[in-house]
């Protein structure tokens, strides 16, 4: 699993590399999802890269990757958390992929210090999610 | 025309790397946030080795380049500025992240997978983002 970890890093640099290459977009996922839903008419081209994002799996499938993860969660922890990332994640002007990858890489402090900030937020909460 | 293909692609290929490395899977995220549990790195192999393909592209390839090849112009993010903003839509994801295991990358990805939890997971996203476009900026207000 670590192997197809790094290989699979490697293949989301290599796509954040090639959207700003061909396009000179940022590959900030909740951005452009928030393009492709909100912004269409302006940004169609978003809606594209989205239906790309579904089609991965089918690709590491024809591949022989690895199987489909079984989501078992509580609803509520899947409702609330959902709200809490769309709320965050335009307040904060990015998510895992816009600040923790693509920012990083451009050397952004702001990316930075939102990415540390994140992982800090989300390591108390798996850890008072363990004390309930 | 071509800035559907490459954006189709570009997305695929980004989609394949969040399924082949684990991140769809909701236990590898909340399992790499659990750091006095059992920890998995997953998480961590992944930004690295994203960030050393992104890095030398970002910074050495990118300033010598003056347009990109379909396209007017780069597009960055202009804004510099670390504000409350920043901070509390930082950490509000944070505790969503935490909370789901799940980010807008492999929400969408796990599209794929016909889940009813992550359909469920991305109409509370979308609804979070209108919510945060109707809260009052906090520039304005200070």
């Amino acid at each position: 699993m670590i192997e197809m970890s790094i290989f699979g890093g490697l293949l989301i640099g290599l796509a954040s590399v090639c959207l700003m290459l061909f396009q000179g977009r940022i590959a900030g996922i909740s951005s452009i999802v928030y393009r492709a839903i909100f912004h269409l008419k302006f940004e169609s081209w978003a809606l594209t890269f989205v239906i790309g994002l579904v089609l991965g799996p089918l690709l590491v499938a024809a591949f022989n990757g690895p199987a489909a993860p079984v989501i078992d969660l509580a609803w509520w922890q899947v409702l609330l958390g959902g709200v809490l990332v769309g709320v965050g994640s335009r307040l904060g002007s990015g998510c895992t992929s816009g600040h923790g990858v693509c920012g990083i890489a451009r050397g952004s402090t702001r990316s930075i210090v939102a990415t540390l900030t994140f992982m800090a937020t989300g390591v108390i909460t798996v850890f008072l999610m363990g004390m309930i | 025309m071509m800035i559907y293909i490459t954006a189709l692609a570009t997305g695929a290929l980004f989609g394949a790397g969040l399924a082949v490395s684990g991140m769809t899977d909701p236990a590898n995220i909340q399992g790499f946030l659990e750091i006095t549990g059992a920890w998995r790195p997953h998480l961590a192999l992944v930004m690295l080795a994203a960030i050393a393909v992104a890095l030398p592209f970002f910074q050495w390839v990118l300033p010598r380049l003056s347009k990109p090849v379909y396209g007017a112009a780069f597009l960055s993010p202009l804004s510099t500025a670390i504000d409350s903003r920043l901070i509390t839509g930082a950490a509000v994801f944070g505790v969503g992240w935490g909370l789901s295991g799940l980010c807008p990358g492999p929400a969408i990805t796990g599209i794929a997978y016909l889940e009813p939890q992550i359909f469920g997971f991305l109409a509370a996203m979308l609804i979070g983002m209108k919510i945060a476009d109707r809260l009052p900026s906090p520039s304005a207000k200070a």
